[in-house]
């Protein structure tokens, strides 16, 4: 039934990484200078996929659209990255952080490629100190580590609350390291916008200069797509403005299928929207919600404010629904029960689109506790609140301050507003255990392959992720391919396929400058976001997903017809490439929605209204879901068509997730 | 080029001539300043008179003396050099620019605090050095070195000129004193600050009991 | 939703490196004092397009002050009025109705204006590229616990690897020197025991670089510590003078 193969090894789960590394095909190194690797993107993956292959002595070309490969979008990641270190004598090993990662994703990641990830994360955190990367330590000199959602043990590492900055810096310090030595030659400002594929392999890419608008032709043994996540198909989303899923989605279109494109998540904590100027939402870091109690009035449209409404007129939803966890359930789970409560009337602010995250409680602990240290007797109400709130500012300062910027409210005279945002895709393009996509040579790394979190991602777990498949993933498994590839010389990029693909993406922005239309493409950009928002978000049904569908294939016409891209081709024109980008969005909005309508089960961050316990609860269908639905491009007329991987748990038993 | 010629010459080898020279120079102005101050012993002048004939036959001094002037033209050769590079170093000048808003006029200014100073040396050695070093006025005996001084401060221009640098010397060590020890690397948390209040109290100082040496000659406080 | 301020902005427009440039004044209305200054462009960008007018080209990604990509000289300051804080964290609420509010682009010899506000960085890169790196090839590394680092030493190290490289330091320095972005990474790397076998040959190959990319001299103003959206300290510059005399001075091991 399926064309699909994921290539994972015979034997034991514990043993098949340890034993396909060493049996894996060999590149000679005087055949590696030989060989040449494309590159696309250059965050955590791709950084280290291209100082790694370099070092491993391929040529390797970079490509990133930013001014410089050290602001991919990994490095606004806050709050850390897990590996199972064990060093808290806590209990951790390679099997709990795969156990937990697979918990977590609610059962729908392939077991062999999660298990390699745990056991490589140790090497990562080595390899990331070797570099001098400053990640936080104790007072003995030795690594400190917090803890995080979805785990019992601590084995988060971190540098301060930017832990995805440093690692960036640290693989971008390798990435230019090679670039200085010659072995990487990097291209910043250029965006990839066709996959060359002949004879069925992947053999190049066209890439468009982004400053003197020229488009260009580059030969390689293997492509590499690091590109990133396509979070901003939402427009609004905790993404960096320029992330996109071009590189992907032309991938998908030459044949590369796309994984469980409908699988987003939804993070609880982000400052509410203030309007329609808003271009992007703020995170507030997850850990907030150690310290903070989440509620909202109990009587609906309540216009009071939030320091007026009496402790008995407040809705603590999170303890009231799921007294075990409280407000630290997981992230699905909590942004679902914030979107219920606002949908049903009780939001709060000048939208009505959020709910309060209130530190007046552990303020007043806090303030009692370092009352009791300092030995003061019955503290009035307004000593025991600022004895508390130097303890918070000490904890949470920066964040406090970032929201009063944002905002213009002080956090720790009222409550926060927070709104649950997306926040990361699991979906991406399908890849078998050597991550590679359906088509030969042409790999997916990082956030933009589907492979490691399932339905929904564990806090901390995207860097590491990033970080294996680039590091210690790649260098070995692109063997397996470019050891048949060693007879292969360069194609010339004066090759027909080479101007085909050229001549296409030629013709393509052409068009963009030539619809002359009247609307910006923000404009498309906002609608896309809105629909898929509502109908496409946090929750999800039947009828909602098919007016999205036809909503969606009406706003693509209707941007065909009607966007207005200025300026010329030929030059630096940032309006051509959100044209392009959004293009694309909307194309894979579409296919998110089919893939949420075919999926008849709620999992992790797929949640459809359908399909969901009396208590409101997420309710999962193994029977007949237990897969991968892997989406391939069948044209514009016959669309897509699914393929499945079928699941098989063999080192753990399915179970449903429990937090109450 | 040579090893140390290359060093000299990359952007952190000359600030470290700008702040080995400047140093030399604060040193200068130490001792000048203390053998100058003699004149306030209200003595008619001897202590003072017999301080410069010392500074002016012993040989070590005499020698330092070429060295000073050495240091006085690097320091301004140097500072030449850096000008240019960092006028250079921005070819299109902003529209707007608050400076005030992150550092000191006098920190950005150095180079025109630096040119006033050097028109002060000028007229200031025209008035002493030539006459002391370059004529035999003084080793004749025909004059002395205070004199000379009691007769240049009559003229109030020359009063004015004279105090009206001393606020260039002021603000000029106020920036350059503290700047010379970050540029040697010298930066530590618990010793920089007791640095920067020395120089404060240097440039208020030391340019302060300059200045008053022509008033007090001009209001006859010192005879 | 909009709001209530009506600005006066000046921004300059250069169609790209090989012409010249001017101010352009532009009138924006209904500002919301809760937009970020880049929404404020975004509003501006919106109304040309409709007018048919090329919209503005600026530099911007993730927009929570992280990436370091924006690179606005807004009334005379880097990344605006606000102290540590990029122009996307710069909100509007920072202005008063009625201002007039002049924009630039980064201006220094070394980074050469691209199109209107965007210009080119990359002689930061070529900086790290010269050696702000340790050697360590992937799978060369020991155990991470192996090698204590005092937490002193660590912390000290990450405020200097905080550095967002978006060039505020060059650009508000009255000399266009690169100093603070140079000796944060060379601090952060000499500060660690990781750093240290390569740690003077780093140094004199960065400042080599530095000097051949036409950065200006440091003549020690703080002018860029203050204007840092990552509090950067100029301490580091100190450090950095100090290897590198030592290391010109002391080591026998000559780089170029």
């Amino acid at each position: 039934m399926s064309k699909l193969n994921s290539n994972i090894p015979e034997g034991n789960l514990s043993e098949k990484w340890t034993k396909y590394r060493s049996s894996v095909p060999l590149v000679n190194p005087a055949n590696k200078r030989n060989l040449e690797v494309i590159v696309v993107g250059s965050g955590l993956a791709g950084a280290a996929a291209a100082a790694t292959l370099a070092e491993l002595g391929y040529k390797v070309k970079c490509f990133c659209f930013q001014d410089s490969p050290r602001r991919a979008h990994s490095i606004a990641a806050q709050g850390g990255i897990n590996a199972a270190k064990n060093y808290q004598n806590d209990g951790d090993s390679t099997y709990r952080l795969f156990y937990d990662t697979i918990k977590g994703g609610d059962y729908r990641a392939r077991e062999a490629n999660v298990h390699r990830l745990a056991e490589v994360s140790t090497n990562i955190i080595d390899q990331a100190v070797a570099q001098g990367v400053p990640l936080a330590r104790e007072y003995g000199g030795l690594l400190s580590n917090r803890s995080f959602g979805g785990t019992q043990v601590q084995r988060t590492f971190y540098a301060a609350g930017q832990t995805g900055q440093q690692l960036l810096l640290g693989a971008y310090s390798a990435l230019e390291r090679q670039v200085g030595m010659g072995t990487v030659q990097m291209f910043s400002r250029h965006e990839m916008l066709e996959v060359v594929v002949i004879d069925g392999k992947a053999r190049g890419i066209i890439a468009r200069d982004l400053i003197s608008g020229k488009l260009e032709r580059h030969f390689g043994h293997a492509v590499l797509l690091c590109s990133g996540g396509y979070g901003n198909v939402f427009y609004l989303s905790t993404n960096a403005m320029g992330s996109n899923v071009t590189a992907a989605w032309k991938a998908h279109k030459k044949g590369a299928f796309f994984g469980n494109p409908c699988f987003t998540q939804i993070h609880p904590t982000c400052i509410p929207v203030s309007g329609d100027h808003q271009s992007k939402l703020t995170l507030m870091s997850e850990s907030l919600r150690n310290d903070g109690r989440i509620w909202v009035p109990k009587k609906k449209g309540d216009d009071r404010k939030p320091n007026d409404i009496p402790e008995e007129e407040r809705d603590y939803y999170l303890e009231r629904r799921y007294p075990a966890f409280g407000n630290l359930v997981p992230r699905d789970v909590a942004s679902r029960a914030a979107k219920e409560r606002c949908d049903a009337g009780y939001g709060v602010g000048a939208s009505k689109m959020a709910v309060y995250l209130d530190f007046a409680f552990n303020m007043d602990r806090y303030g009692r506790v370092e009352a009791n240290k300092r030995g003061l007797q019955n503290p009035d109400a307004a000593t025991i609140r600022a004895l508390g709130k130097d303890v918070v500012k000490e904890k949470y300062g920066n964040l406090f301050d970032m929201y009063q910027q944002i905002t213009g409210e002080n956090p720790y005279e009222t409550p926060m507003r927070i709104y649950p945002a997306v926040h990361y895709t699991m979906g991406g393009l399908w890849v078998d255990y050597n991550l590679m996509t359906t088509v030969p040579g042409l790999y997916a790394l990082g956030e933009a392959n589907f492979s490691d979190h399932g339905a929904n991602r564990l806090g901390a777990s995207a860097l590491m992720q990033g970080l294996a498949d680039g590091y210690f993933v790649i260098p070995y498994t692109i063997g397996s391919y470019l050891s048949n590839e060693i007879r292969t010389k360069n194609i010339s990029t004066e090759h027909e396929a080479f101007a085909e693909a050229e001549k296409e993406v030629q013709e393509r922005l052409n068009k963009f400058l030539n619809i002359k239309g009247t609307k910006s493409v923000d404009y498309f950009h906002k609608r896309l976001g809105k629909i898929m928002w509502d109908k496409c978000g946090m929750a999800r049904n039947e009828q909602g997903l098919k007016e999205a569908i036809s909503e969606i294939r009406e706003l693509k016409a209707e941007f065909w017809n009607d966007v207005r891209v200025l300026g010329a081709l030929d030059e630096f024109n940032p309006e051509l490439e959100k044209a392009g980008r959004v293009a694309d969005f909307i194309e894979l909005g579409e296919l998110m929605c089919i893939d949420a309508l075919n999926r008849n089960e709620s999992c992790g961050g797929h949640f459809r209204e359908e399909y969901q316990t009396e208590e409101g609860e997420a309710n999962r269908d193994d029977e007949k879901y237990a897969y991968v639905a892997a989406w391939e491009y069948k044209g514009e007329e016959a669309r897509f068509e699914l393929h499945k991987e079928e699941l098989k748990f063999e080192a753990i038993k399915i179970a449903q997730r429990s937090y109450k | 080029m040579s090893n140390l010629g290359k060093t000299l010459s990359s952007s952190l080898g000359k600030k470290l001539v700008m702040g080995i020279t400047g140093l030399f120079l604060v040193s200068f102005l130490l001792v000048h300043c203390a053998v100058n101050a003699l004149i306030f012993l209200n003595d008619g002048g001897e202590s003072f008179n017999r301080g410069a004939e010392f500074m002016g036959t012993n040989p070590l001094i005499r020698l330092m003396e070429i060295v000073l002037f050495a240091g006085i033209i690097w320091h301004i050769v140097q500072a030449l050099v850096l000008t240019m590079q960092n006028k250079k170093a921005r070819s299109v000048q902003y529209a707007a620019y608050t400076g005030n808003a992150n550092s000191k006029w006098y920190a950005r200014s150095m180079g025109l605090l630096g040119t006033l100073i050097l028109m002060f040396l000028i007229i200031h050695l025209k008035h002493f050095w030539v006459v002391s070093r370059m004529t035999d006025e003084i080793t004749s005996g025909r004059e002395t070195l205070f004199g000379e001084m009691k007769e240049v401060f009559e003229s109030p221009v020359v009063v004015f000129l004279y105090v009206l640098s001393m606020f260039s010397l002021a603000y000029h060590l106020l920036h350059g004193f503290q700047s010379a020890f970050q540029t040697l690397g010298f930066n530590h948390k618990k010793y920089t600050p007791t640095i920067q209040k020395i120089g404060v109290i240097f440039s208020i100082v030391i340019p302060t009991l300059f200045a008053l040496m022509p008033i007090a000659i001009y209001l006859g406080i010192i005879q | 939703m909009s709001g209530n301020m009506n600005l006066t902005l000046k921004i300059w427009r250069q169609k790209n490196g090989n012409v010249q440039g001017e101010l352009v004044t532009y009138p924006v209305k209904n500002i919301s004092p809760d937009m970020s200054f880049l929404e404020m462009f975004d509003v501006l960008n919106e109304q040309l397009i409709s007018e048919g007018k090329e919209p503005i080209a600026f530099d911007h990604d993730c927009r929570e002050g992280i990436c370091g990509m924006c690179s606005m000289f807004i009334n005379g300051r880097a990344h605006g009025p606000k102290e540590g804080v990029t122009t996307c964290q710069l909100h509007m609420r920072s202005f008063k109705d009625g201002d007039t509010i002049v924009v630039e682009p980064w201006r220094a010899t070394a980074f050469p204006v691209v199109k209107d506000l965007v210009v080119d960085r990359s002689a930061f890169d070529r900086v790290i590229a010269a050696g702000g790196f340790i050697s360590a090839n992937t799978g060369n590394s020991q155990d991470a616990n192996a090698l204590p680092i005092s937490k002193f030493n660590a912390d000290t190290a990450f405020d200097a690897a905080a550095c967002i490289g978006c060039g505020a330091c060059v650009a508000t320095c009255k000399n266009a020197s690169a100093m603070l972005f140079v000796s944060a990474k060379v601090s952060q790397l000499a500060l660690l025991p990781q750093g240290q076998p390569e740690r003077y040959r780093r140094v004199q190959s960065m400042v080599a670089q530095m000097d051949s990319e036409g950065f200006g001299n440091c003549t020690n103003t703080g002018a860029c510590e203050a204007e840092c959206p990552k509090g950067i300290s100029i301490s580091n510059i100190a450090r950095m003078n100090r290897d590198y005399f030592a290391a010109k001075i002391c080591k026998e091991e000559e780089v170029n």
